[in-house]
């Protein structure tokens, strides 16, 4: 990202599109190289390659033994292994794999956790959805760790869905931008680890997910609302509950002219207009039940590093409440952070992250 | 004040019979679940023609809700940000899923449409219950092989007590093949001990799962 460059590029997959697409997608050899280090990928389908070696890079760095019984799995994702649903009935590795609930499953019995994975299917708002979830489910002293993985997946399923709502976008996504055109899908995983603070932490490294909301639009299924309504109401009641001065806000920008719109006009009507927004989607596209986690990680790598990162794609403001996109790296003591999705459904998250 | 949480209502759509309040309101035992469940929409006289948009999960959902919700002034109760809506089911939307795959199998004969594949996702149902009542509350949609009482009653009580909501609907929505079975129940808050069907508690939203079939 500090070298300025996206991922989302023009790629040639008959697996996926008959037409070459804009999209940003996973290295299959590098994913297989990096696999084979820790299970056998004869085993494992590609979501679930992706997904394990992404919790186990974030728990090499914790603090606690995941096989405690303290310890909750969620995972984030609207479509699992659905690449697997063409030949739903010569599956290999068993027809059961095409339900999320088994997914997680297997990724369960990978790492040893002890309890029941719970999947959040959410459309876009999955991942915010699930920290939020998170957040609640430690507070209300049920877990005392709990990991979160996103992970989604490009397949001929979800490129021929998006293309038939002509939401995609003709190069790479610009967010916010006055020529955007639409969205660029994306793959990948992210893992965000929730746990109870503990005393001996170093309070200077820790992020604290303070509170979280979600809300429906209760107006289209397919369409935001003209008005930001959910959003809005999410944001309010979640700045009601907290009052916090923020220093900055990751949108969802996914860079279809409704969805932005909607953001801008929701922002305003929250009064947040003046704190610096940005979207991560001009670098790695819309990862779909991910994209909440990578996001949330990117803003939590902001504060804790004091940095705000470009909107990339983004050069002249196209939407009609004028925002204050960020359009360059800048340094700067960041305190707190609003992470805010939105996705089909009408559904609505919003998120609060600080310094402890 | 004591607040206890408690079940006012339920309604279940499963082995061809709609029971409310534990009093089986209808049943067809000879259609395919299409055919069941608009046979439901028409004999409830529910006017809502959306309905028929809806793909079968949707549209079981949306009927359940409908019979649970009906004949109770919710709406005059609670604003809509009050009142949340929270699913659970094991086959997500694949139904759907297998669809809108069908719909692109063959290149030659390429046809996805943005109609089915907004249905490919399970939140949808949650869309379609906080269109038709306006409630702008929480949702979300858990997804595990077998209904989860435990867990989904200790989340929902910590948004009861927290204030997030003050009122929700959940349960079970599940469609897959001509396999289908809803549960949804009314979750509210009172100060009275012993008001409503039941305390809302693992055992009770159990029982009432596991009684009826």
């Amino acid at each position: 990202m500090l070298g300025d460059k996206t991922g989302i590029q023009l790629a040639e997959d008959q697996r996926i599109a008959p037409e070459p697409f804009y999209a940003s997608l996973v290295e299959p050899s590098l994913l297989q190289q990096k696999f084979k280090a820790i299970g056998d990928p004869g085993l494992y389908t590609r979501f679930e390659q992706m997904a394990i070696c992404s919790v186990r890079e974030a728990l090499s760095n914790v603090a606690f033994n995941p096989e405690d019984p303290g310890t909750l799995f969620i995972l984030s994702t609207t479509k699992g292994n659905i690449d697997l649903l063409e030949k739903e009935n010569e599956q290999k590795l068993g027809k059961e794999r095409l339900y999320l609930w088994d997914t997680a499953r297997l990724i369960q019995r990978f790492f040893n956790f002890r309890n029941e994975p719970v999947v959040i299917s959410n459309a876009c708002i999955s991942g915010v959805q699930a920290v939020i979830t998170g957040v609640r489910l430690i507070r209300a002293g049920l877990y005392e760790n709990v990991i979160i993985n996103g992970t989604d997946i490009i397949s001929e399923f979800v490129f021929s869905g998006f293309n038939s709502f002509k939401s995609l976008s003709t190069g790479p996504c610009r967010p916010f931008d006055r020529t955007r055109d639409g969205l660029s899908i994306g793959e990948g995983s992210g893992t965000l680890v929730l746990s109870k603070t503990r005393p001996q932490a170093d309070a200077s490294k820790l992020i604290v997910a303070l509170d979280g909301i979600s809300s429906n639009d209760a107006n289209h299924i397919s369409g935001p609302s003209r008005t930001g309504e959910g959003l809005f109401i999410a944001i309010d009641h979640l700045l009601k509950r907290n009052p916090l001065a923020l220093d900055y806000i990751s949108a969802h920008g996914t860079a279809t002219p409704y969805n932005d719109e909607m953001e801008s006009i929701a922002i305003t009507r929250a009064g947040l207009q003046s704190v610096p927004v940005n979207s991560f989607k001009g670098y790695w596209g819309h990862t779909l039940g991910a994209a909440g986690i990578i996001e949330t990680i990117m803003c939590v790598s902001s504060i804790r590093n004091n940095v705000l990162y470009n909107t990339m794609g983004f050069h002249e403001t196209g939407v009609s409440n004028p925002l204050n996109i960020i359009d360059r790296v800048i340094n700067r003591e960041i305190n707190s952070c609003l992470k805010i999705a939105s996705g089909f459904g009408g559904c609505n998250a919003a998120l609060l992250l600080c310094k402890k | 004040m004591s607040e206890f949480y408690i079940i006012s209502d339920y309604c279940s759509i499963r082995d061809h019979e709609v029971v409310l309040h534990g009093k089986s309101v209808y049943n067809h035992a000879d259609s395919g679940l299409q055919d069941f469940l608009t046979g439901i929409y028409q004999y409830f006289a529910v006017s809502y023609p959306k309905f028929y948009k809806m793909d079968k999960l949707s549209k079981l959902g949306f009927l359940t809700a409908e019979l649970l919700l009906r004949n109770k002034n919710i709406h005059q109760q609670y604003a809509g940000n009050e009142v949340g809506i929270f699913l659970m089911n094991a086959s997500s939307s694949l139904d759907t899923d297998r669809n809108h795959q069908h719909s692109i199998l063959d290149r030659n004969n390429y046809f996805p449409s943005p109609a089915v594949f907004v249905y490919t996702l399970p939140n949808i149902v949650i869309g379609e219950i906080s269109i038709r009542h306006k409630f702008t509350g929480e949702g979300t949609f858990f997804i595990q092989e077998k209904f989860n009482p435990p867990f989904l009653v200790h989340y929902i009580k910590e948004l009861l007590a927290q204030g997030v909501i003050q009122c929700c609907i959940a349960g079970w929505v599940e469609t897959d093949g001509q396999n289908y079975e809803s549960v949804l129940y009314l979750i509210e808050k009172t100060d009275r001990p012993n008001a409503g069907i039941a305390n809302f508690e693992p055992t009770s939203i159990q029982r009432i799962f596991d009684n009826e079939k």
